[in-house]
C-alpha cells in the first residue's frame, strides 16, 4: 500500500508530502527518527471536550478567537458531549469548497455514518474538538511575530490577516501539544522581555527594524550559539505554524500558482511553455 | 475478492467485518481542503495518515486492541477496523509478480519457492486487472510481466517532474516507465469485459455490468487515500461489495470480532464464534465453508487462538508454520530539491494523486552475476512537485533558505514550491526464522481475545538493499541536477523502515507442495481442515517488491473458484 510512505529520518514533516504520524514512543525509548521537529506530535489520548463550551451557546471565549473557530468548537463540543444540549445552528457557515464546484453533486453536509470519535470524525464536517488556551495578550504577540515572518506584500496579505494566529493557537492548543505550547509561550515572553531590555519597549511596539534585530539572531538553527539555541527552536518551530497556516489558506494557494483540486475532463500533461522551460521539448509524452 | 467470487457464483456468503459499515459513497471527503481540518490535516495518533485518510478506527494503534512487541524487536502493525479495510486507503500500485518472484529459491538458493508459477497465476491477473481497473502499460521487462492485451486501462500522462526524472535515468540506464495504479482513467467496458471475465455465468455478468456502469473515470483531482465517492479508484467497498450485494447472495455484518474457528469431532471447521461488539456478547455463526480473510497477521491470530484437543497448538498448524516467516517490504527513501522545478509557471499537476510513472527494479543480470552485496531487487516510487499545500508546508527548508524570514522568506517558498521531489526504495524481504509472530499469553484485548506477539529482525540482504537505496536514489537527484536534503546513510540499518512499517506485511500461514512444509496448499486450502481457507497476504511464500495488493486478490480470485468447485463436486463442505 504505502500510501504516503514513512517519516523521513532527520526531519519532522517534511516538504515533500504529509508524513504519517507514528506511534507515540518506540519500545526501547529511543527517540525515533524524523522527530527532531515536534511539529506533527501525536496527539494524546485525552478527553476532546473542554470545559468552557457546555449545552448553551455562548459567546466566544476571551482569548479572541474568531467567530467561525468558537462555533466550530462548539458545535464539536455539543456532538460530541453536551448531553442534552442545545442545537448551536451556524447560518453564517461559510460554503465549503465542494459546495462551490459546479456540474457534480454536492456531498451531504455531514457524514451520517461517522462516531464522532477521535479515531473516527466527521470528515464532511470537521470541527476542531478543543479548547484555544493562549491569552489576548498572547495572541496579539503571535501576530505581530506572525506578521515578521510573513508580512504581506504586491502578491498576498500578511500572516495575521488571513487567520493564521487561530491555527497556531489550535496546534498548540491540541492535546498532547504541550511541550509545543510551552516552547511558543517561553518564546514570546523572551520576545518581550530582549526587546524592553534592548529598546525599552515590548516586542509589539518597537519597530520593524528592531524587530528583525531580534530575530536575525535566532532565526536559523545550526548557526546560533548555544546561549540562544532554544529560543531558536522556537523560531523554527513558530516559523513552521506559520508557514503552514498561511500557505494553506486560499491567499496561500493562490499566491504559490497550485492551481489543483478541481475536476478535469482530461488530463494532459504539463503545458508547453513548462517543457520548454525544463528542456524537455520532443520528449516523448505519453 | 473471495466474498465477490462466491457471490457471484452463486454460493450464499456471510462476510464478517470487524469493524463499522463504510460507505465511500456517501462519507469520502472529496476536496475539503487542508484548512476545514483540525491542524490543517496533519497525520496524529488517531488518524495517522492525515484526517483525511479514509482509515477509520485505524492505524498503528487501534483502541482497546493492543499488540506487543518483543524484546530487542521493532515491529509497526498497521489495522483498519471497516469494512473494505485498508483496500480504502491503500496506494492503489498494483504491479504483477514475475516468473522469478514465483520460484526465487531456485533462481538464487534462497528463501522458498512458490507451489504455483507466473503462468498458472497470469489468468487471474488479467481477470482482477479487467475487473477492478489497472492503468499502465506494457513495457517487455525483465520478470516485469506484460497484461494480456485489452487489458490495463492507458497510463495517464507524465507530470514535468515524472519527464525529468525519465530524461535522467535514461543516461544511467534506469528505466522510467508507466506505473501500475488501480485508478480507472477511461469508464470500462461494461458491455463487453463482464462477459469475458465470466463466461456462461448470467448471474455474474449482470452484476458486474451494473456496477461498472456506476463507476467514473478519474477526473484528476482530489487523493485517493481519502477514498472515492465517484468509485474510479479500487477500494473493494466501491468494486467488489457492490456488485456481491446485488445478487442477494451475500450479507454483511460488521462489528463482528471473529475470535476462534470452530471445528467438529472429525476436525471440519463448522463456523466461527465471533463477539458481537454491540453487546459484547459471543456469536456463532455456521458454515460449509470457513474463509479467513482479516489480513495476514490477523488470519494466524485467528487459527492460533482456535486451538483444541484436536489441535492443541491452534488450527491449520500441523506443521507448526502459522504465524512463522512473516514479511514485509523493504523501504528506505530520502527527500530531494531539484532546482530545475522551482519557479515554473502555474499548471495543474494532481493527475491521478499517485504516481504515473515508476522506476521497477533494473539490475537483475549484475545480482545473479553476484555483483551486489544483496539478493533481491526492489523499485522506485517518487512523487511530490506541485501538491496542494498542506500540514508541514515547507517546513525543513532552513538548509536551502538558511533561516530566511520576512519577504525573503515568502519569496523563497514561492521560489521552491513544486521543486520537492521524495523517491522511495520498495523492496522485496527474504523470509526468515526471527520474523514472525505468536500469541502473547499474558494480555488480551477489549474483546477478551489474546493477542499477538511480533518478534522481528531484518536480515543483511535487507539492510545492504536498503543502504543501495539510498546510494542509488542520491544518484538519481544528483542527475537531475538536485540536491538530497534528507541524511543518505552507508549503513542499511539506519536507512531501513521498521519491519511493518510498508504495511505490506504478508506470511505466516504460507502455502507450499506439501502438509509438512506449509499451512496450505496452492488453492489457499489448509492441509488439515479441508474446508478452511485463508485468502488474505498470509499464504505468500515470499514477497517480491511488488506491492501485495494486486496478487492477494489474484490467489484469492483462484482460490475462490476452486471453492466453488470443490464445492460442487462434494469434495468439501
Amino acid at each position: 500500500m504505502s500510501a504516503g510512505g514513512r517519516v523521513i529520518p532527520g526531519r519532522g514533516e517534511t516538504v515533500g508530502r504529509p508524513a504519517p504520524s507514528r506511534p507515540a514512543a518506540s519500545r526501547d525509548g529511543r527517540e525515533r527518527p524524523g522527530r527532531r521537529k515536534t511539529l506533527g506530535r501525536d496527539l494524546a489520548d485525552r478527553p476532546v471536550v473542554s470545559g468552557s463550551a457546555g449545552p448553551s451557546c455562548q459567546a466566544a471565549p476571551e482569548s479572541g478567537m474568531t467567530r467561525r473557530t468558537a462555533l466550530k468548537v462548539l458545535a464539536a463540543s455539543t456532538a460530541l458531549g453536551g448531553a442534552g444540549g442545545v442545537a448551536c445552528a451556524n447560518p453564517e457557515a461559510e460554503p465549503s469548497a465542494h459546495e462551490t464546484l459546479s456540474g457534480f453533486e454536492p456531498l451531504p453536509p455531514r457524514n451520517p455514518l461517522a462516531a464522532g470519535t477521535p479515531t473516527d470524525p466527521d470528515l464532511l464536517a470537521p470541527s476542531v474538538p478543543w479548547e484555544f488556551v493562549l491569552t489576548a495578550e498572547e495572541r496579539r504577540l503571535a501576530s505581530v511575530l506572525a506578521d515578521v515572518i510573513l508580512p504581506a506584500d504586491d502578491r498576498s496579505p500578511a500572516a495575521s490577516a488571513v487567520g493564521v494566529v487561530d491555527y497556531v493557537d489550535e496546534f498548540v492548543s491540541a492535546p498532547g501539544h504541550d511541550e509545543q505550547l510551552a516552547t511558543v509561550r517561553g518564546g514570546l515572553v523572551w520576545l518581550n522581555r530582549t526587546a524592553q531590555e534592548r529598546f525599552g519597549a515590548g516586542f509589539a511596539a518597537i519597530s520593524e527594524g528592531q524587530r528583525r534585530e531580534i530575530c536575525d539572531e535566532i532565526c536559523f538553527e545550526p548557526a546560533t550559539p548555544p546561549s540562544v539555541k532554544a529560543h531558536a527552536r522556537f523560531f523554527d518551530l513558530f516559523r513552521d505554524l506559520v508557514s503552514t497556516g498561511f500557505w494553506t489558506t486560499d491567499e496561500g494557494m493562490r499566491d504559490l500558482g497550485y492551481v489543483g483540486n478541481v475536476p478535469l475532463p482530461s488530463f494532459d500533461g504539463p503545458p508547453p511553455e513548462v517543457l520548454e522551460r525544463l528542456g524537455l521539448l520532443g520528449e516523448d509524452l505519453e | 475478492m473471495t466474498a465477490f467470487v462466491l457471490a457471484v457464483s452463486g454460493l450464499r456468503v456471510l462476510l464478517l467485518e470487524a469493524g463499522r459499515h463504510y460507505d465511500p459513497l456517501r462519507e469520502t471527503p472529496m476536496f475539503q481542503l487542508p484548512r476545514e481540518a483540525p491542524l490543517r490535516g496533519a497525520g496524529t495518533r488517531h488518524k495517522p495518515f492525515g484526517f483525511y485518510d479514509a482509515t477509520v478506527d485505524g492505524g498503528w494503534e487501534v483502541p482497546g486492541e493492543p499488540y506487543s512487541v518483543a524484546e530487542g524487536s521493532e515491529f509497526l502493525w498497521w489495522r483498519s477496523r471497516m469494512l473494505g479495510g485498508r483496500t480504502n486507503h491503500w496506494g492503489r500500485i498494483s504491479l504483477r509478480m514475475g516468473e522469478y518472484d514465483f520460484k526465487p529459491r531456485t533462481r538464487d538458493g534462497l528463501g522458498f519457492d512458490w507451489p504455483l508459477n507466473y503462468a498458472e497465476l497470469a489468468p487471474y491477473y488479467d481477470k482482477t486487472e479487467a475487473l477492478i481497473g489497472v492503468y499502465g502499460s506494457n513495457e517487455g521487462l525483465e520478470n516485469t510481466p506484460d497484461s494480456s492485451p485489452g487489458v490495463l486501462q492507458p497510463p495517464p500522462k507524465p507530470r514535468a517532474y515524472e519527464l525529468l526524472a525519465r530524461k535522467a535515468c535514461r543516461r544511467m540506464g534506469i528505466p522510467v516507465v508507466p506505473a501500475h495504479l488501480a485508478i480507472l482513467t477511461e469508464t470500462q467496458d461494461a458491455d463487453r469485459l463482464p462477459r469475458r471475465l465470466f463466461p456462461g455465468n448470467a448471474l455474474a455478468q449482470r452484476v458486474t455490468a451494473d456496477s461498472m456502469r456506476g463507476r467514473a473515470a478519474c477526473y484528476w483531482a482530489t487523493p485517493c487515500g481519502r477514498g472515492c465517492s465517484i468509485r474510479a479508484n479500487f477500494q473493494s467497498t466501491t468494486v467488489l461489495l457492490p456488485p456481491a450485494l446485488a445478487t442477494g447472495n451475500l450479507e454483511v455484518r460488521s462489528g463482528a470480532m471473529v475470535r476462534e474457528v470452530a471445528v467438529d469431532a472429525a476436525g471440519r471447521a463448522t463456523g466461527v464464534h465471533y463477539v458481537d461488539k454491540e453487546t459484547l456478547l459471543d456469536e456463532f455463526a455456521g458454515a460449509r465453508v470457513v474463509v479467513l480473510a482479516a489480513s495476514a497477521c490477523e488470519s494466524a491470530r485467528i487459527l492460533l487462538n482456535s486451538s483444541s484437543s484436536l489441535f492443541p497448538d491452534g488450527l491449520a498448524n500441523s506443521s507448526g508454520l502459522v504465524g512463522k516467516y512473516v514479511m514485509d517490504t523493504v523501504g528506505a527513501g530520502v527527500q530531494a530539491h531539484v532546482p530545475a522545478l522551482a519557479g515554473l509557471p502555474p499548471h495543474n499537476e494532481d493527475g491521478a494523486s499517485g504516481m504515473h510513472m515508476y522506476m521497477p527494479w533494473w539490475l537483475y543480470g549484475e545480482q545473479l552475476g553476484g555483483r551486489l552485496d544483496f539478493a533481491r531487487g526492489y523499485h522506485v516510487e517518487f512523487g511530490g512537485g506541485r501538491r496542494m499545500p498542506g500540514f508541514g508546508a515547507f517546513s525543513g527548508v532552513e538548509p536551502l533558505t538558511e533561516g530566511s524570514y520576512g519577504r525573503q522568506f515568502k519569496d523563497d517558498c514561492r521560489r521552491f514550491y513544486g521543486s520537492f521531489l521524495h523517491f522511495d526504495g520498495r523492496g522485496e524481504m527474504i523470509p526468515n526464522e526471527d520474523c514472525w509472530c505468536e500469541i502473547d499469553p499474558e494480555k488480551v484485548d477489549r474483546y477478551g481475545i489474546p493477542v499477538l506477539k511480533f518478534h522481528w529482525k531484518w536480515s543483511e540482504h535487507e539492510t545492504r538493499q536498503a543502504a543501495h537505496m539510498h546510494a542509488a536514489l542520491a544518484a538519481i537527484v544528483d542527475e537531475m541536477g538536485g540536491r538530497v536534503l534528507t541524511p543518505i546513510q552507508t549503513d542499511g540499518a539506519k536507512a531501513i523502515a521498521a519491519g511493518g512499517q510498508i504495511i505490506h506485511e504478508v506470511g505466516g500461514a504460507r502455502m507450499g507442495e506439501t502438509p509438512g512444509d506449509s499451512v496450505l496448499n496452492q488453492y489457499c486450502q489448509s492441509w488439515d481442515v479441508p474446508n478452511l481457507f485463508v485468502t488474505d497476504g498470509a499464504c505468500f511464500v515470499s514477497n517480491a517488491d511488488k506491492n501485495p495488493t494486486l496478487s492477494i486478490m489474484a490467489i484469492a480470485w483462484r482460490a475462490a473458484d476452486y471453492i466453488v468447485d470443490q464445492l460442487a463436486t462434494r469434495s468439501i463442505g
